[in-house]
């Protein structure tokens, strides 16, 4: 057949082939979208159901009582100064060393079977259940090392538990520096410390802090871990201050109080017979989940501070 | 040149130097730190007896005299770190077993055994079953038992309707599990395996509620919370209340709660404060969070027994079903 004779005819195949991808591609994102929507949704009416069903419970003097078995005396002072304190010292732990070894396989291991093994163990570690790290640390950091069920032991027990994501999280953010950069600092004569410190932990910056904190977001919901340790469920005083009035002012004997974190106090006030106390843990869990937002929102903007302050 | 880039580097290397330093002190200081806390009274153990205790020890702590902490691991679980040397005082909702005595034993932790309240144990039906008000022990014991085959309410007793029976009950890891079991079919953990068990009682109270044709069980406790949403079912002819768990008469299913106290840490005055305003203060506590108190003149002599700091068991490390009060304060102690 002659290009010339083309019709609309001899082409209606083509057409319709063309439409019905089109129709495919169009109906894909629709479904997409739909499914977005209906993850949103559940989201928004657990939390809607929760604010409403905790509003009534949400002001100051819930977030300044003790543990009660009077719902209405009962709040979360307790819970929030442990969550605060232990993310402190998951904070304190995981960092350093998170990112220490994030860079070191990334920037200084050679690529051999050793190599290789660590990767695929810290790529594992991310994903064991939680309550296998609250074992481990029951034997070892609880008894063997003798720290007790103490801020500290709760503090390592998440550490561990979100050291591999920090690891792979700082890796990832390294690797997306482009090479280029390694170069020329190489060709200015920077020796590979110079290299990291100078250039490369500067420009990821951002999205190791965006990995460290979304760590964080998952730790401070943990819960199994930290009953497994031990963590107490009624505890009506709070640990020592860290910052004292007398020489040396500052004091680590908080790292050894008992303590109790909000999904505990949570778990705790769910499983109550009194329906009052449903109303606590509502209101708990409202808190949770601003902490969180407030935890991933603050992720967000440093990613956004550190993103712009990046030239390259 | 060379020395310029030497001073530059190090000044910030210190700074990553000393916060690692810094992070090494933390621990240092800590581990030595530890063991310091000696002020604290520590309890820990059975979820069931947690709210008489949380009660007493938040009552106790509003007279400034010592910090307590709860901690709810389980009546095993408690005994497993009170027989460590761990706690000060064991909440369980059964009497120590003959193994955690001989845990206990080899570590050398002797034990004063306190009755603090009662637990009665309340079968329900669905607000909507009209017919099962009072079932016996042996209609229980034929809805319950391992080999059982009743599924249908006409199978329990004839003249009740024809309504499929859903059962309902704690899961394996609970004392209440173990003491129904053992009350009913005569051993402990033997029980038909087709019935919906959960941890968490308020499941168990959402289930029967939903049901028409649903039976369960749990604490009295829960029973009161949930009173407009369920019927409860007499066991032989006697509903569960007060008098009647108080007096004996709703046996087999009322169960006495205890507190283990280490006879060592009875030695510390704030441990023996705590223990004498539990014994002032316990049943009341009990009433307030819907247990059954013990009847007024036990606790006194259940003080006595502490005041004296007589150890041991009367258990010998059996379960026991259907004990009189007084038999609880008067048998024999043995170790």
């Amino acid at each position: 057949m002659a290009p010339a004779e083309l019709s609309a005819q001899s082409l209606s195949p083509a057409h319709n082939a063309v439409s019905r991808r089109q129709l495919i591609s169009s109906s894909f994102a629709i479904l997409g979208l739909l499914v977005i929507f209906i993850a949103l949704m559940v989201l928004l009416a657990l939390v809607t159901s929760l604010v409403l069903q905790g509003a009534p419970r949400l002001n100051w003097k819930f977030f300044t009582s003790f543990p009660s078995s009077d719902p209405l005396e009962a709040g979360i002072l307790a819970a929030w100064v442990g969550s605060v304190l232990v993310m402190l010292t998951t904070m304190l732990f995981a960092i350093p060393l998170g990112v220490a070894a994030g860079i070191y396989l990334e920037e200084y291991a050679p690529k051999n079977w050793l190599a290789a093994l660590i990767e695929i163990n810290v790529t594992n570690l991310a994903g064991v259940p939680s309550i296998v790290y609250g074992l481990l640390a029951l034997g070892l950091f609880s008894q063997q090392l003798n720290l007790g069920e103490s801020v500290l032991t709760a503090g390592l027990t998440l550490a561990l538990l979100i050291l591999p994501i920090v690891i792979v999280t700082t890796r990832e953010a390294l690797r997306a520096i482009p090479n280029l950069l390694r170069e020329a600092a190489y060709a200015l004569g920077a020796s590979r410390w110079q290299m990291i410190w100078d250039h490369i932990l500067p420009y990821s910056f951002g999205s190791i802090l965006t990995g460290i904190i979304i760590g964080m977001s998952r730790a401070i919901g943990e819960t199994a871990p930290l009953i497994t340790i031990g963590a107490l469920t009624f505890i009506a005083f709070l640990p020592p201050l860290p910052i004292q009035p007398e020489f040396p002012f500052i004091s680590f004997e908080w790292l050894t109080a008992p303590f109790t974190v909000m999904p505990i106090q949570m778990f705790n006030w769910v499983s109550r017979p009194e329906q009052e106390f449903q109303v606590n843990a509502a209101a708990a869990g409202v808190v949770l989940i601003v902490m969180t937002l407030t935890l991933n929102g603050f992720a967000i903007y440093l990613r956004y501070r550190f993103r712009k302050g990046v030239k390259w | 040149m060379v020395v310029n880039q030497v001073k530059l580097v190090p000044s910030r290397f210190t700074a990553l130097l000393s916060a690692t330093a810094a992070t090494v002190a933390v621990v240092g200081l800590s581990i030595s730190a530890v063991n310091s806390q000696s002020s604290v009274i520590k309890i820990d153990g059975s979820s069931t007896v947690y709210p008489i205790t949380e009660k007493v020890a938040e009552g106790f702590q509003k007279t400034g005299s010592a910090k307590v902490t709860v901690g709810i691991s389980g009546t095993g679980g408690g005994f497993k770190k009170f027989c460590a040397g761990e706690l000060d005082i064991s909440n369980a909702s059964r009497p120590i077993l003959k193994k955690e005595m001989a845990a206990c034993a080899a570590k050398g932790v002797r034990y004063i055994e306190l009755p603090v309240a009662y637990d009665a144990i309340t079968v329900v039906t669905n607000k909507g079953n009209t017919w099962a008000k009072n079932l016996t022990t042996a209609e229980l014991k034929k809805i319950w038992e391992p080999a059982s085959t009743v599924k249908n309410w006409k199978d329990v007793r004839s003249g009740f309707p024809n309504q499929p029976l859903r059962l309902f009950g704690p899961g394996a890891d609970s004392g209440t599990f173990d003491y129904f079991t053992e009350a009913i079919n005569g051993k402990a953990k033997s029980v038909r395996k087709d019935f919906t068990a959960s941890e968490d009682d308020n499941v168990l109270v959402q289930g029967v509620s939903r049901d028409k044709g649903a039976l369960g069980y749990f604490g009295m406790a829960y029973y009161e919370a949930n009173k407009g949403r369920i019927n409860e079912v007499s066991v032989n002819g006697v509903s569960p209340s007060v008098q009647t768990v108080q007096s004996g008469a709703y046996t087999p299913l009322s169960r006495p709660l205890f507190i283990y106290v280490n006879a060592e840490s009875a030695k510390k005055p704030e441990v023996n404060k705590f223990i004498q305003y539990y014994m002032k203060n316990g049943g009341a506590a009990a009433s307030a969070v819907k247990y059954v108190a013990l009847p007024a003149r036990a606790y006194p002599v259940a003080m006595t027994r502490f005041n004296k700091k007589k150890t041991g068991t009367i258990f010998g490390g059996e379960e026991a079903v259907g004990l009189k009060i007084d038999e609880l304060l008067t048998r024999e102690l043995k170790e």
